[in-house]
């Protein structure tokens, strides 16, 4: 997390190669990201990687199902097959019922866990969301947060940016970005401690 | 390519999409539909154009005498020429020449048949003639050489003629009063092309024996062997020197004989025809053109469009080639579809237009006795030129998609994503 500007989402589009960075190096699965074709870069993002963002991003003129499915289309999966799982995600995020209705007909958080679902379908390595919270009221988000947190402790690792503090409380690992770098790290142990900074920031507030 | 999946896909961004799908679909269909109406209509005034020249053979040619009226080797203008037989025998053998025939008139041409009887004209003619004017057997048989050669008194009527004094019955071997000198009728005929058929023919040498011609001719009608307009004028100008010789009188003098050559006509006209094929080009290829730029247009719009949808795409893993396929492939079959559907309205248009026109000529052609006057015939577009104009927009709407495609795919995927 960190204030606007901090560098959060940038971060976040070069760990999941949908962007490309100047200085520096990163290793993603052990071989290094940079300056990787497009075609490469699809590859791995589609392998490795599953994307949640704040405005959803799902594609307007197919509906859930078919949203679910498009990773594995783009793997080479026939259409039965790759329908059939994405019917099985859906049923995981609670939204079977809606698997053929339009994003336009779902609401927010509904469109959100449809989201979770085309990132998890792929069957990734790491979820990186972008404020995945950040367009939903507290009820729903925290609902969007208990799946994150599933889908964690299933062993996918989940990078989440947010700026919201009882949205960070629920992770296990707090990086803070300032202007761009690195300002602390908050470990699993140390939560408490945030979670009392964080009652005090709230009381400066 | 041809892999059903992609297809599907497409299938499917097509079927969500239906008011893009269909402003790009027309615009293709309305050009090959213009192109076609175009085409078709300039083909069928030239049709019709040209079906009208062949009432008589497009490479005829008639010559007649008069008075000159420029002296001449010492001799005084406004002196007669008379053609003969002679002049026949010596036009006959010209080389360049193919069909030749002279005519004798013959005033008051009374035609009696028992109690019927009507004013015709009665041609005098060799069996050349047939070929000069493309006249058509309806019954029995043209003039032949041994009518020429024995001067038998035999006639070849109009179809007009036959049914005024004949009705229904039998004409063959009946005998026909011609100024009261009774001919026996060896055929009916009609004028190919013509609408009229009231000529009779008669043989030359019948006609100058028995109405006092004596050897005299008062035209030719010849036809040449020519292609072009050059070639026919060296003709015509061989023809008029060789007589000019024989009568002495000047080449140049159109009054002593008179000389009209068709082909001329026809070569004439059909530049006229070819400008505005020209022009229908030109037209046709503007509004192909407008369809090209249609298309692209829409096309731009489309891959502007979809860039977000692109950007989501790329993100959850599409590699640019595939973001390219997706779009060109559905260009390509939205033009085609919808190019195929522009030719086959354009084709069934035209020919409906076919139809009625055919029906019209038909209606006239039944009160004319056979041929009926139009000036449009087979409004039809050759389909390889169709099939070339629908592949070109074809070709055109995917360069157009293409270049936007390619260059969507290129960006990066998050900023396709901020795009709204």
């Amino acid at each position: 997390m960190g204030s606007s500007g901090s560098g959060k989402s940038t971060l976040l589009n070069i760990l999941g190669i949908l962007d490309n960075y100047d200085e520096g190096s990163y290793y993603l699965n052990g071989s290094l990201v940079k300056d990787m074709s497009e075609k490469q870069a699809a590859r791995l993002r589609n392998e490795l990687v599953g994307f949640v963002f704040q405005s959803f991003n799902l594609i307007s003129f197919k509906n859930a199902m078919e949203n679910v499915a498009l990773p594995l289309y783009y793997q080479g999966v026939n259409r039965k097959k790759r329908n059939k799982i994405a019917l099985e995600y859906l049923d995981k995020v609670g939204l079977l019922d809606w698997a053929t209705h339009l994003p336009n007909e779902m609401s927010g958080g509904q469109k959100q866990r449809v989201a979770i679902a085309r990132s998890l379908i792929s069957q990734p390595k790491i979820i990186f969301a972008d404020e995945p919270t950040g367009a939903l009221d507290t009820s729903t988000s925290y609902e969007v947060m208990d799946i994150l947190r599933e889908i964690n402790a299933d062993g996918i690792t989940v990078i989440l940016v947010t700026h919201e503090h009882d949205i960070a409380a629920m992770t296990q690992k707090i990086v803070r970005l300032k202007d761009g770098r690195i300002d602390e790290i908050i470990k699993n142990g140390d939560l408490k401690h945030f979670q009392h900074q964080y009652a005090k920031e709230l009381e400066t507030a | 390519m041809f892999d059903i999946d992609k297809w599907q896909e497409i299938l499917a961004t097509i079927k969500k999409n239906k008011m893009r799908t269909f402003l790009t679909g027309f615009s293709v269909a309305w050009g090959i539909f213009m192109l076609m109406i175009l085409l078709g209509a300039g083909n069928g005034l030239s049709n019709g154009v040209s079906q009208n020249f062949m009432r008589d053979a497009v490479n005829a040619m008639w010559l007649w005498s008069g008075r000159t009226s420029i002296p001449y080797q010492g001799m005084k203008e406004n002196r007669q020429i008379r053609f003969t037989n002679a002049d026949y025998e010596l036009l006959k053998d010209l080389e360049g020449i193919e069909y030749t025939s002279g005519r004798y008139y013959i005033g008051g041409n009374l035609f009696s048949y028992g109690s019927e009887y009507g004013e015709y004209t009665a041609v005098t003619c060799h069996p050349d003639l047939k070929e000069v004017e493309s006249i058509e057997m309806v019954d029995g048989r043209f003039v032949n050489q041994v009518d020429i050669d024995q001067t038998r008194k035999s006639v070849v009527l109009g179809k007009d003629i036959y049914d005024a004094l004949f009705k229904d019955k039998n004409a063959i071997g009946e005998y026909v009063r011609v100024n009261n000198i009774p001919f026996k009728v060896v055929g009916v005929c009609r004028e190919g092309g013509g609408t009229r058929h009231r000529n009779a023919y008669i043989p030359v040498t019948t006609g100058q024996k028995v109405f006092n011609g004596s050897n005299r001719l008062h035209n030719f009608a010849l036809t040449i062997n020519a292609e072009t307009l050059e070639e026919s004028q060296a003709i015509e100008a061989k023809v008029r020197e060789t007589l000019a010789r024989k009568h002495k009188f000047d080449a140049t003098d159109e009054s002593a004989m008179g000389s009209y050559n068709k082909l001329e006509d026809v070569i004439q006209t059909m530049k006229i025809f070819q400008a505005i094929d020209i022009f229908i080009w030109i037209i046709g290829i503007g509004t192909l053109i407008a369809g090209v730029v249609g298309v692209s247009n829409i096309m731009l719009i489309v891959v502007k469009e979809r860039t977000k949808e692109i950007g989501i795409r790329k993100a959850i893993g599409a590699s640019p080639a595939s973001v390219i396929g997706l779009i060109l492939l559905e260009a390509v079959m939205i033009t085609t579809i919808a190019g195929y559907i522009g030719l086959v309205l354009g084709t069934g248009l035209m020919e409906g237009i076919n139809f009625i026109v055919e029906k019209q000529f038909e209606a006239s052609a039944a009160t004319n006795g056979g041929n009926g006057e139009t000036l449009f015939r087979n409004p039809t577009v050759d389909l390889g030129v169709a099939m070339s104009a629908t592949l070109l927009l074809v070709i055109a709407g995917a360069i157009a998609g293409y270049i936007p495609a390619k260059r969507a795919a290129r960006i990066k995927p998050i900023v396709a994503l901020r795009d709204e």
